[in-house]
C-alpha cells in the first residue's frame, strides 16, 4: 500500500493538483488538533452551564463554534442527550459518517462490519462488547447517520463531581461516551 | 445500490473489537490517503456522494477484505480516473506520463486551518410535505445507483421526529445530475417495525430520510 499511495501522491504532485506540504499539514491536524478532546470540552461546558446546554441541544454547530474550537465546526451537528431513561448511540450503517470536527477521525471499530451491522438491531449486544450494561428498562435510541447531519451524544454527568471545574470534568469524557458505546469515566 | 456497504441488521460479522489507545493512523500511508482525499475534495471535481458511490461499487469481496483507507485509495483512484486527471497507465508507472489535463483548485497549507465540513443546506423550492409528528412510510425501491435509504428501513412505517431543512439530494448528486435539493427529516421507527417480534422492546432507530423516500402512512 505504501508504494501505491506514494505513486498517486507523486503523480498528483507532478501534475500540480496537490501540494505535499498541505498533506503534511492535514495529517498533523488530525493527529494533534482535531480529536475527541474538542467534543469533551463541549460536553463539560454543557454539564456546568445550563444555558449553553440549551443552545447545544438547539444548534450544536453554533454552540460548538462559541467555544473557539481548534478547528471550526461545520454545518448540521446535532447533540442528542442521554437521560436516566434514555441512552443514545450513533452509527453509520452505509459508510462511516462521523462528527470529525469534534471527535476526530473515527476508530476502526466504528467503520467495521460488526458495528455497522449490529448497532441498529442489537445495540445491547454491542454495548456488552464494550463492557457496558444498561438497566433493562432504559430506552435505547440508535441514530443512523444516513445524511449530512452528524451526531454527538451528550452523556450524563457522573455522580460525585459536584464542584468540579470544566477542565476536570472534560477529563472524564471519553470518545466512546460521545458515540454512545461507552459511559464517562467515574470520578 | 443493494451492495455489501448496506450492512444494517446483517448477521455473522462477529463481535465489535475496540482497540485500546488506538492511533489516529495505523501506518503513515493511511494518513497520506486521508490527506489526499481531503486535498482532492478541495478541488470539487466530484461530490461527496459520488465519492461514496465509487467505494460502494467496489466488488463485495474487496469491500469486506480491504482496510478502510485502502478502500478510500481505490475509490480515489477511480474518481481521479473518471475525472480524467490520472490514467491507469500512470498509476502503473508510478509517475505522470502526461501534463495535467486541466488545472484544479489546489489546497494550500494555510487552508488546513479550516477543515470544516461543507454546508449541504439549500434553498427549498417548495414547502416541506411533512411535519414533526406525522406518520410516514418509507418507499420500497431498489435503485441500482447511489441512495441513502438503507434496505432495513425500506417499506417501514415510522414517525417524523424533526425537519432538518432542505439539503442536497444524494441520489442525484452522486451521478452528477444535480443537487436537486430535498427536505430532510429524522424518521424514528420502533424496533418491532424493523426487526419483528424478536426485537429489543426498548429499541427505537432513526434514519435521516429525504422527502422522496417518504409517503404518508
Amino acid at each position: 500500500m505504501q508504494a501505491r499511495v506514494r505513486a498517486l501522491e507523486t503523480i498528483l504532485t507532478e501534475k500540480g493538483h496537490i501540494d505535499p506540504a498541505t498533506l503534511d499539514a492535514i495529517v498533523e491536524a488530525y493527529e494533534t488538533r482535531i480529536g475527541p478532546r474538542n467534543g469533551a470540552r463541549i460536553v463539560a461546558r454543557a454539564w456546568v452551564d445550563p444555558a449553553f446546554r440549551q443552545r447545544l441541544l438547539a444548534d450544536a454547530t453554533d454552540a460548538a463554534n462559541e467555544m473557539n474550537m481548534q478547528s471550526p465546526v461545520g454545518a448540521h451537528l446535532i447533540a442528542v442527550e442521554n437521560t436516566p431513561s434514555r441512552h443514545n448511540m450513533v452509527v453509520c450503517t452505509l459508510c462511516s459518517c462521523y462528527p470529525w470536527e469534534v471527535l476526530g477521525l473515527p476508530p476502526v471499530w466504528y467503520k467495521s462490519a460488526p458495528y455497522r451491522s449490529r448497532a441498529v438491531i442489537e445495540p445491547r449486544g454491542v454495548l456488552a462488547d464494550f463492557g457496558v450494561a444498561l438497566p433493562q428498562d432504559t430506552q435505547i435510541r440508535v441514530w443512523d447517520s444516513t445524511a449530512e447531519t452528524r451526531f454527538i451524544v451528550l452523556p450524563m454527568r457522573p455522580a460525585g463531581t459536584d464542584g468540579w471545574s470544566e477542565e476536570q470534568l472534560a477529563e472524564l469524557v471519553t470518545r466512546d461516551s460521545m458515540i454512545g458505546t461507552g459511559l464517562p469515566k467515574a470520578p | 445500490m443493494n451492495s455489501i456497504h448496506d450492512m444494517g441488521g446483517m448477521h455473522g460479522f462477529g463481535p465489535v473489537v475496540p482497540e485500546p489507545n488506538e492511533p489516529t493512523f495505523h501506518a503513515p500511508w493511511e494518513g497520506r490517503v486521508a490527506a489526499l482525499y481531503r486535498a482532492m475534495g478541495f478541488a470539487r471535481l466530484w461530490t461527496i456522494d459520488a465519492g461514496r458511490a465509487m467505494i460502494e461499487s467496489l466488488p463485495p469481496a474487496t469491500y469486506l477484505t480491504a482496510s478502510y483507507y485502502a478502500k478510500w485509495l481505490m475509490g480515489l483512484e477511480k474518481s481521479l480516473a473518471r475525472a480524467g486527471l490520472v490514467g491507469a497507465d500512470e498509476i502503473a508507472a508510478a509517475h505522470s506520463l502526461r501534463p495535467a489535463s486541466r488545472r484544479t483548485h489546489v489546497m494550500a497549507p494555510r487552508d488546513v486551518a479550516n477543515l470544516k465540513r461543507a454546508d449541504y443546506a439549500r434553498p427549498a423550492a417548495a414547502p416541506a410535505r411533512f411535519d414533526a409528528g406525522d406518520r410516514v412510510r418509507t418507499i420500497n425501491e431498489h435503485p441500482a445507483g447511489h441512495t441513502r435509504l438503507p434496505r432495513y428501513a425500506r417499506g417501514k412505517t415510522g414517525t417524523v421526529e424533526a425537519v432538518r431543512g432542505c439539503h442536497v439530494y444524494p441520489d442525484t448528486a452522486a451521478t452528477g445530475t444535480g443537487e436537486n435539493p430535498q427536505w430532510l427529516y429524522t424518521i424514528v421507527f420502533s424496533g418491532a417495525e424493523l426487526w419483528g417480534t424478536g426485537a429489543d422492546p426498548t429499541l427505537t432507530v432513526s434514519i435521516e430520510a429525504f422527502e422522496p423516500y417518504l409517503v404518508p402512512a
